[in-house]
């Protein structure tokens, strides 16, 4: 999740006009980022009178209560719920599968140019054919669509390409001498990959399983027509705003926004403290 | 940790796999490749692969209002082919997705460089980039309807020029129309323009553009002859990720534009919808062609394969 890269001192200290120039693009652009989504948050917390624009009729939390009262959002709770335990489910699987293919494709094999144009395709294919060629498949097998079957696939052909490119990314910044140190010193190849090179790509590895989640929970392209008769979020927002449009959709996005914040910071403080202890250990070594 | 891994890192092993009992099997170096790169293989042969020849089959069958009959009819194909709104869908799609292209190229190919060359320590670096991120995290969904009460008649953008005295009444175009979807676009696809192009140019050495500019290389010289030929394999794969993503959009669309304007997948989706599953694989088939055609161009330009894979 780190940008890597070395810090770049120019032999002057004084900045040139451009890091101006471009330090105001960079603040315009968060503005640009942050303004509406800002506006949401302040509208959930609108008044029990007021609409889904300004002006704030004074503010109250009924939206947020609406969310968990029975009736039209009854759904939101329960369809959170699957959305989370399949993102966790495709993260699992995204890992285990992008890391060992990135693994594999270090060395030169006969068939890595399907393998590599496949998930270059499947990257680029739109997410609502894919999602339409795996329902007619299973309508053609007779199979039902369904959360854990056929909407998990769906996901995975979304997931596991962006697996596979950011592990080529990492797998890049990887000193392969440090492998090669481990096999001087009798390591077999079960004890390099245990001992040396997972725990060195750990923190591009945990990037990819909080990428696989985000992109999972957030995916409805490629779900709507393999999910079966349970909605998953983003498919149980889609169906809201076509039927309803009150502030309790900016409370969904504020309550969703606030989970997903608490999830990656928490993952964030453990790279973070992962790192710290690595390069202390290090420096004890050298 | 690392400390303490390094000397029992053996004797540890080897207690734990006992070397008798496990069976020394050699795998060539090329075997193991397989076993490794074989999961993701089969996963996205089964589900890309497969069902792309399913609507390729599907798309010359015949139809009617119960259901879907084999046969080998190109009328699909035909009746796509000869009807204006495909064209006009096409040209408008296209259209929308060229103006984000270079939105977001001009913005991820500057912040990218703001984030890379001129920020000068990797914490600092790390939460800028933190926050281009952050919005990443709320749906897609949410982001998009954000902007309406945004641009909305009554919205806080409009209030803002009024209140600046840069217009007296409201404006009337921003929302509902091209110009909400293409800063919806802007909005949501950005970032995947800034991390593959940070992530090219934050491998370039800072010696060679030291060398350059004691070679008397102006700035913009800099910028053409050694950073954008260094970062070309972002630049690529961000192009072809928003590209994509434009192309295949339909939510966006339906949304913001107020139904003005419909996207080729909000075409496909109404057919599907109306269950005519033929004509509606016919659409995806010549869609796909199409974005693999321009995909397959831009590769042809940059080969981000050979970068990628090393």
């Amino acid at each position: 999740m780190m940008i890597g890269g070395q810090s770049f001192r120019p032999i002057s200290d004084r900045r040139p006009w451009t890091f101006y120039a471009l330090g105001g693009l960079f603040a315009a652009y968060m503005l640009f980022l942050y303004g509406p989504m800002f506006v949401i948050y302040l509208l959930s917390f609108q008044g029990e009178n007021g609409g889904v624009t300004f002006p704030m009729v004074g503010t109250s939390t009924v939206w947020f209560q609406d969310i968990l009262k029975r009736g039209q959002m009854a759904n939101i709770p329960i369809s959170f719920g699957r959305s989370i335990s399949l993102a966790a489910l495709v993260s699992c699987i995204t890992v285990v599968f992008a890391v060992a293919a990135g693994l594999g494709f270090r060395r030169k094999f006969p068939g890595s140019g399907f393998v590599f144009y496949i998930a270059v395709a499947s990257l680029v294919m739109p997410g609502l054919l894919i999602g339409f060629g795996i329902g007619l498949g299973f309508q053609f097998l007779g199979l039902n669509t369904s959360l854990f079957t056929s909407a998990l696939g769906a996901q995975l052909t979304w997931t596991l390409p962006f697996g596979l490119f950011a592990m080529f990314a990492v797998i890049n910044r990887f000193n392969r001498a440090w492998e090669e140190a481990a096999a001087d010193l009798g390591a077999s190849a079960w004890q390099r990959l245990r001992h040396v090179t997972l725990p060195i790509l750990l923190p591009g590895i945990l990037g990819v399983a909080m990428g696989a989640l985000t992109l999972s929970y957030d995916e409805y392209a490629r779900t709507t027509l393999t999910i079966g008769p349970l909605n998953t979020l983003p498919l149980e927002l889609y169906a809201l705003i076509s039927s309803a449009t009150s502030p309790t959709l900016f409370a969904i996005g504020t309550l969703t926004t606030t989970a997903s914040f608490l999830i990656i910071t928490t993952t964030l403080i453990l790279v973070f403290r992962m790192q710290r202890r690595r390069s202390l250990a290090n420096m004890k070594v050298g | 940790m690392s400390g303490e891994r390094s000397l029992p890192a053996t004797s540890l092993g080897i207690s734990l796999w006992p070397r008798s009992t496990w069976p020394r099997v050699r795998l060539s170096p090329m075997m193991v490749s397989w076993f490794q790169v074989g999961p993701l293989a089969l996963v996205l042969t089964v589900l890309v692969a497969l069902p792309a020849f399913l609507f390729l089959a599907v798309s010359f069958f015949d139809y009617d209002r119960i259901g879907i009959y084999p046969a080998f009819l190109l009328d699909n194909y035909r009746e796509l082919l000869t009807t204006p709104a495909t064209y006009r869908v096409y040209v408008s799609s296209l259209r929308l997705a060229a103006i984000v292209w270079a939105i977001t190229l001009f913005l991820g190919f500057n912040i990218a460089w703001f984030l890379i060359f001129h920020v000068r320590t990797a914490m600092v670096r790390t939460v800028l980039f933190l926050l281009c991120a952050i919005p990443f995290w709320t749906s897609g969904i949410i982001r998009t309807i954000a902007w309406i009460p945004f641009l909305g008649r009554n919205g806080a953008f409009n209030q803002i020029l009024m209140a600046l005295g840069v217009t007296h009444e409201p404006l009337e175009f921003l929302l509902f129309s091209d110009f909400a979807v293409i800063i919806t676009y802007v909005h949501l696809f950005t970032l995947l323009m800034v991390g593959p192009i940070a992530n090219s140019m934050a491998k370039i050495d800072p010696a060679l553009i030291e060398a350059a500019r004691d070679a008397g290389a102006p700035r913009w010289r800099i910028m053409t002859d050694v950073v954008i030929p260094l970062s070309k394999t972002g630049i690529a794969l961000g192009s072809i990720l928003v590209f994509t993503q434009v192309m295949g959009d339909y939510f966006v669309v339906r949304q913001m534009s107020g139904g003005q304007s419909a996207s080729i997948v909000s075409m496909l989706s109404t057919e599907i919808q109306a269950m005519q599953y033929p004509p509606a694989a016919a659409n995806a088939m010549l869609l796909v062609v199409f974005v693999a055609v321009m995909v397959a161009g831009m590769m042809r330009i940059v080969d981000v394969r050979k970068e990628l894979v090393k």
